[in-house]
């Protein structure tokens, strides 16, 4: 059955019918055409998928489009100012915080959520901030860099 | 995963009715879970009922003698309450390291302990504090809550409500962290009630969270690290898994129990 569904997306109303079963992702990607988020596992491991309902980082492929019914969603095209990156992506793209690319996405959205709530986060916290992420290529080390850069240039 | 009805109900009486309408509907809290094993087609409720819009299941209550925390209360919220870290840091410490940042972000007290996954860690918190669930009809004992792997006390369209946990003298959590799915290897509560008495509930090691007697009366004697050296931590009826067999389980169950001690201390 089809469900009416309304939400702020980027700042942007969108309204919409959609199945039940339809996650937010699928909603986002398929529907919106917003790619930015991925999708890399079944299993609700691996982060590539992160967007900020209300504020607050998720998984959105662990969330239906209905939970956000009324919500207020980011995605990681809601971030930079036309062609000016937000200071989180420029960082990414200084300290060589992305190889192939999947994962970042999802790393620049739970980054954020780190510098809400550590505007000035040690290692420790962002590594641990970053738990929900997996990267298959950088071995992590820049990526931690990059949040540390991010934060500070956020300040 | 299978196309279902879905509700959200906007009161405690429209939530249950829409849960005894259709015997195949479940309720949704924060999905961590059950999502997951819907898209794998290990479930397919016909109905969801989204509790979400629920108010009776929200809130933290905090009294001389305990502190009840409402069922759709998400880990980050009991991770961050003032509340709760004042009367049971242990408490907010677990929430603090369950899943991931994301995960605490939706997850809930109650479809944890609903779910009562082998390897969740709230069931070690009530019962080694000795909680009360409270449900839409009835108050249950933690210790009659969790009755097997995946099996809790609650009945077909019974909704927790809320969990009311009596605040202790002190307490403490140690966990191994099993860093592939996030959750815990082990985990040990040690509790110590306002009359003194030490609780010492095990996650993790076996199928259901459960108390271990023999460290209770070592630790009830002297507590002490020292006073559960020596105790000979059986493995039968413990996990064994790719992660751990079961002796190093029982092995994890004396360094873990140590280790909250010593934080208690
Ligand atoms: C990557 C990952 C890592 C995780 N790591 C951990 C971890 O380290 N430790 C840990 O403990 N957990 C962990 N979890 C599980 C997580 O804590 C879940 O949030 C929790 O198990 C279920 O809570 P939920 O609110 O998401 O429930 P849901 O998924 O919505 O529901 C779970 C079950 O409970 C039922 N239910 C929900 N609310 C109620 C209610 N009020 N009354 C009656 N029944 C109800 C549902 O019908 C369903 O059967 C992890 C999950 C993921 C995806
Ligand atoms: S796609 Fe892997 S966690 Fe969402
Ligand atoms: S840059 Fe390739 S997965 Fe992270």
């Amino acid at each position: 059955m089809a469900h009416a569904l309304s939400m702020i997306v980027n700042g942007r109303e969108v309204n919409a019918h959609v199945e039940a079963r339809t996650l937010l992702v699928d909603f986002l990607r398929d529907h919106l055409g917003l790619t930015g988020t991925h999708v890399g596992c079944d299993t609700s491991q691996c982060g590539a998928c992160v967007v900020q309902i209300n504020g607050l980082s998720v998984k959105a492929c662990t969330v239906l489009a209905m939970q956000a019914d009324g919500a207020d969603v980011t995605t990681i095209e809601g971030l930079a100012e036309g062609e000016t990156l937000h200071p989180m992506q420029q960082a990414f793209q200084d300290h060589h915080g992305l190889q192939c690319g999947f994962c970042t996405p999802g790393m620049v959205m739970s980054a954020l959520d780190i510098v809400r709530r550590h505007p000035d986060p040690s290692e420790a916290q962002i590594r641990d901030g970053l738990k929900g992420n997996f990267c298959r290529c950088t071995g992590y080390g820049s990526i931690v860099e990059a949040v540390q850069a991010g934060a500070k240039a956020m300040r | 995963m299978y196309d279902f009805a879905y509700h959200r109900p906007c009161s405690l009486k429209d939530a249950l009715a829409l849960l005894a309408e259709s015997p195949e509907a479940r309720p949704l809290a924060g999905g961590q879970t059950l999502l997951p094993v819907m898209k794998q087609r290990l479930a397919a409720p016909s109905a969801l009922v989204d509790l979400s819009g629920v108010p009776e299941l929200r809130g933290i209550d905090l009294s001389p003698q305990a502190v009840t925390i409402g069922a759709l209360t998400t880990h980050a919220e009991i991770a961050e309450s003032a509340e709760v870290t004042q009367a049971i840091p242990a408490l907010s410490a677990m929430a603090a390291k369950i899943g991931d940042q994301q995960v605490r972000h939706r997850g809930t007290l109650g479809g944890s302990i609903a779910n009562n996954d082998p390897a969740a860690d709230y069931p070690a918190a009530l019962l080694g504090l000795d909680a009360v669930v409270v449900t839409d009809r009835r108050e249950i004992a933690a210790a009659d809550f969790f009755i097997d792997i995946l099996e809790t006390a609650l009945q077909p369209g019974e909704l927790v409500v809320a969990v009311r946990f009596p605040i202790p003298r002190t307490a403490a959590y140690a966990r191994m962290d099993q860093p592939a799915s996030r959750f815990a290897l082990v985990g040990v509560f040690v509790g110590v009630m306002q009359d003194g008495g030490v609780r010492v509930a095990v996650t993790g090691a076996g199928p259901c969270v459960f108390r271990q007697g023999e460290m209770e009366t070592s630790l009830t004697h002297s507590f002490r690290p020292e006073a559960l050296a020596g105790l000979d931590i059986a493995a039968e009826g413990l996990n064994s898994d790719l992660h751990g067999s079961p002796e190093y389980r029982a092995h994890l169950i004396g360094v873990l129990a140590r280790r909250a001690v010593v934080a208690c201390l």
